[in-house]
């Protein structure tokens, strides 16, 4: 379904660089019509993103300095990311040093070929996982599943999404698409161990997957989780979770192998206050997170005995390099932007196109895979640039502002190549609104046409492009005249 | 205060009653308004679309106008943001220091209608005379982006005969993004169907917004729907009197 003959679009079956699984997926204004249409997905939506919403404004409401909370994590985030080598290599003297061994990955491909690699090593050919948007962004399950290991996702909602072989569609709730009796049915087909007579009560199918689990969990050599944060100071990592699945899959086995965004790190355990204080309140609206687990390194006896870090760019370095758009890597991914976005709330996740959706998706995927292929240049256009997400983002990340900077990027990048309607039409605009001679004559000619192109004082039909929205919309008739005609008339001599 | 009137190609195209309004309230508070005719187009559409090189003479063009008012005024929060948000940025693009100069002189004193108004001037009762049921939309740009606040509810209140009801919702986007209306327009149209349908809820029998972008889009589907919900500029709302009515 993508537009044909764009230019970069890669051809079928070519490895994405950047997020292997989206490959051909429809550019947002298809997926999105598509979607919308898809009234039941719309009152889940609603549903949904409304509870949430409502929920994460009280929660904030409590804390009178929210909003020095919020300015102290991004001046946090800032300065990490202003000095994202000293720390980065600060963070792996001290990984090193506490028994565990970090490998750089460049891209998608080179972190899945080393996890693919250690699981191996580790004479293992399944492995648990904790829920983990830079594996989700790396394909990671596909990847291993073609190198003949096994990924169990352990947390709920993303095991619903696989066994569904499905996609992720919100970054807190990736099952958010489905109802309690599409899980059902799921759970039924898909889960082999699933209790006879299974009903789509949620403490029952809670209770399927956690039996469904828990043999996986006993029996697994190898874990495989990302992180909310890292610490330099002391090289440890942090997992913020809801269900404790993520607890066990970093402790239980023998090996665990952690694969981290190189943007999540945190100088010292004094700025991971700041960041516990803001993520549960903005993701799930609780004062406290229920499982925030730790680690540093090995500790003999306790725990895992190998513990591998992967520190992922996958294009965060090229995101770095933009003075506007890099303050998207400042996101700790607790989903707010999401759930008040009027457009999320319409369309869902899938129709970005990638395990990013909403908001922070449409900046921070065309940042980190480029603007070459149509999905991507379409995302930075999914927005009405109402703001509510800037509003609520608990690191402050002006999205509206990234947006309309990554339209630029993308209207410049098609500049010298293709012919484009639309670029006409822009460049053809601009020169009558920023001549008051031109837009004179405009006027004076859509007051002229107003009885021809209104049918009793109203517009219902106009030719497209224009005619999505004379669809559901009358479009404005042109009045007899301007105001700049009246005032020239009745007050010309005047100015 | 001699008061240069930023009238917004928009409104100046096709809905001159709400410049006419601005005209009239102002000068029925004892002002000098004039409209420089050097005017044209804030470059927002473009700008926000993508189209930056283009909106660069247009602010060119804004500050030329304006340069040397005392205040400028516009009946446009969206206008008014683009002109105070995101000018010094634009400038600061483009490389051009003039241009940067003339911005930092000129958008500080650029506002849009109702801040003007109520904080500005401090008036919130500018003597109009509405008996009618009428609800309030806040449009985005002019609740995030300006942050004019409870400014137009304030001075809705202040009108003799007005009865304000609650529209449900209220802070949720309308769905019209400028392009946003034509690129992704059944999304739009979807946002903008739960918009509409607060405002029946409401019971009003005007809707008011302090920007005419969002009122084109919102009444556009009200009127689609015969809804009989009339929509209006508060400027326009403002400029009624016991004389005019
Ligand atoms: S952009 Fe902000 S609000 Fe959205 S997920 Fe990231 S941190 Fe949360």
């Amino acid at each position: 379904m993508t537009a044909p003959g764009q230019p970069g679009q890669l051809a079928a079956g070519e490895p994405h660089p950047g997020m292997p699984t989206y490959l051909g997926m429809p550019s947002f204004p298809d997926a999105a019509r598509i979607a919308v249409a898809d009234s039941q997905l719309r009152a889940n939506l609603t549903h949904a993103t409304h509870t949430i919403r409502a929920k994460r404004a009280g929660a904030v409401a409590e804390l009178a300095d929210w909003e020095q909370l919020r300015q102290a994590a991004k001046a946090i985030k800032d300065h990490t990311l202003a000095h994202l080598d000293t720390y980065l290599l600060r963070l792996e003297e001290n990984v090193t040093r506490a028994g565990g061994q970090v490998h750089w990955a460049q891209d998608a491909g080179e972190a899945n070929a080393i996890v693919a690699g250690l699981v191996r090593a580790a004479g293992a050919d399944s492995v648990v996982k904790v829920k983990s948007m830079a594996t989700q962004e790396t394909g990671l399950n596909e990847a291993l599943a073609a190198d003949g290991i096994s990924a169990l996702e352990t947390d709920l909602a993303e095991l619903i999404v696989q066994l569904g072989h499905d996609r992720p569609s919100h970054i807190l709730v990736p099952a958010i698409h489905r109802n309690r009796a599409e899980i059902r049915e799921i759970f039924r087909t898909e889960m082999p161990d699933a209790p006879a007579g299974l009903t789509d009560d949620p403490p029952a199918l809670a209770a399927a997957a956690r039996s469904h689990l828990r043999q996986a969990f006993l029996s697994a050599q190898v874990g495989v989780s990302g992180a909310n944060f890292a610490i330099a100071e002391t090289g440890s990592l942090v997992v913020v979770e809801s269900e404790g699945n993520g607890r066990m899959c970093v402790t239980l086995p023998r090996t665990l192998i952690s694969v981290v965004g190189v943007e999540k790190i945190l100088p010292s355990w004094r700025d991971l206050e700041v960041f516990l204080a803001l993520l549960p309140r903005s993701s799930t609206a609780e004062r406290m997170n229920p499982y925030t687990s730790t680690w540093t390194g090995i500790t003999p006896g306790d725990g895992p005995e190998n513990f591998h870090l992967v520190l992922l760019d996958n294009g965060r370095t090229s995101a770095l390099a933009d003075p506007t758009g890099r303050q998207a890597l400042r996101c700790i991914r607790c989903s707010a932007c999401l759930n008040v976005c009027p457009v999320y709330e319409r369309v869902g996740g899938h129709a970005y196109g990638s395990p990013y959706p909403g908001p922070i998706g449409a900046i921070i995927s065309p940042q980190l895979r480029g603007i070459a292929d149509p999905v991507d240049a379409s995302l930075p256009f999914a927005s009405t640039l109402c703001g509510a997400c800037y509003e609520v983002c608990p690191v402050a990340i002006n999205i509206p502002e990234a947006l309309v900077h990554l339209r630029a990027k993308v209207v410049d990048a098609k500049r010298e190549k293709n012919f484009s309607p639309e670029r006409v039409a822009f460049t053809l605009s601009g020169r009558v609104l920023r001549s008051p001679r031109l837009l004179a004559a405009a006027q004076r000619a859509a007051s002229a046409s107003r009885r021809v192109v209104a049918r009793k004082g109203r517009i219902r039909l106009l030719p497209p492009p224009l005619s999505g929205w004379t669809e559901t919309r009358d479009a404005p008739v042109p009045p007899p005249e301007s105001f700049r005609a009246w005032w020239a008339r009745t007050r010309g001599n005047r100015s | 205060m001699r008061i240069g009137l930023f009238v917004t190609c928009l409104t100046d195209t096709l809905y001159p009653d709400t410049g006419r309004a601005v005209v009239a309230v102002l000068e029925r508070l004892g002002h000098q308004v004039d409209f420089p005719a050097a005017q044209a187009c804030c470059g927002q559409m473009h700008f926000n679309t993508g189209y930056r090189r283009e909106a660069v003479p247009m602010a060119r063009g804004f500050t030329a106008a304006f340069g040397g008012y005392e205040a400028v005024v516009t009946p446009s929060a969206s206008c008014a943001s683009m002109i105070r948000e995101y000018y010094p940025a634009l400038a600061s693009e483009a490389g051009d220091a003039g241009l940067a100069r003339a911005v930092a002189e000129v958008a500080p004193r650029t506002y849009e209608l109702s801040v003007f108004l109520a904080d500005v001037l401090g008036v919130t009762d500018v003597g109009a005379y509405f008996p009618h049921k009428v609800t309030y939309h806040p449009t985005c740009h002019g609740l995030r982006m300006l942050k004019v606040g409870d400014a137009p509810l304030r001075l809705l209140r202040a009108v003799r005969g007005l009865n304000l009801t609650d529209l449900p919702d209220a802070e949720a986007c309308c769905g019209f993004g400028g392009t946003f209306a034509v690129k992704n327009a059944e999304v739009s149209a979807a946002i903008c169907a739960d918009k509409v349908a607060a405002v029946r809820q409401s019971g009003a029998e005007v809707l008011c917004a302090a920007d005419n972008s969002c009122l084109m889009h919102i009444g556009g589907a009200l009127q689609r729907q015969r809804s009989g919900v009339a929509v209006m500029h508060l400027a326009e709302i403002l400029a009624r009197t016991e004389e005019t009515r």
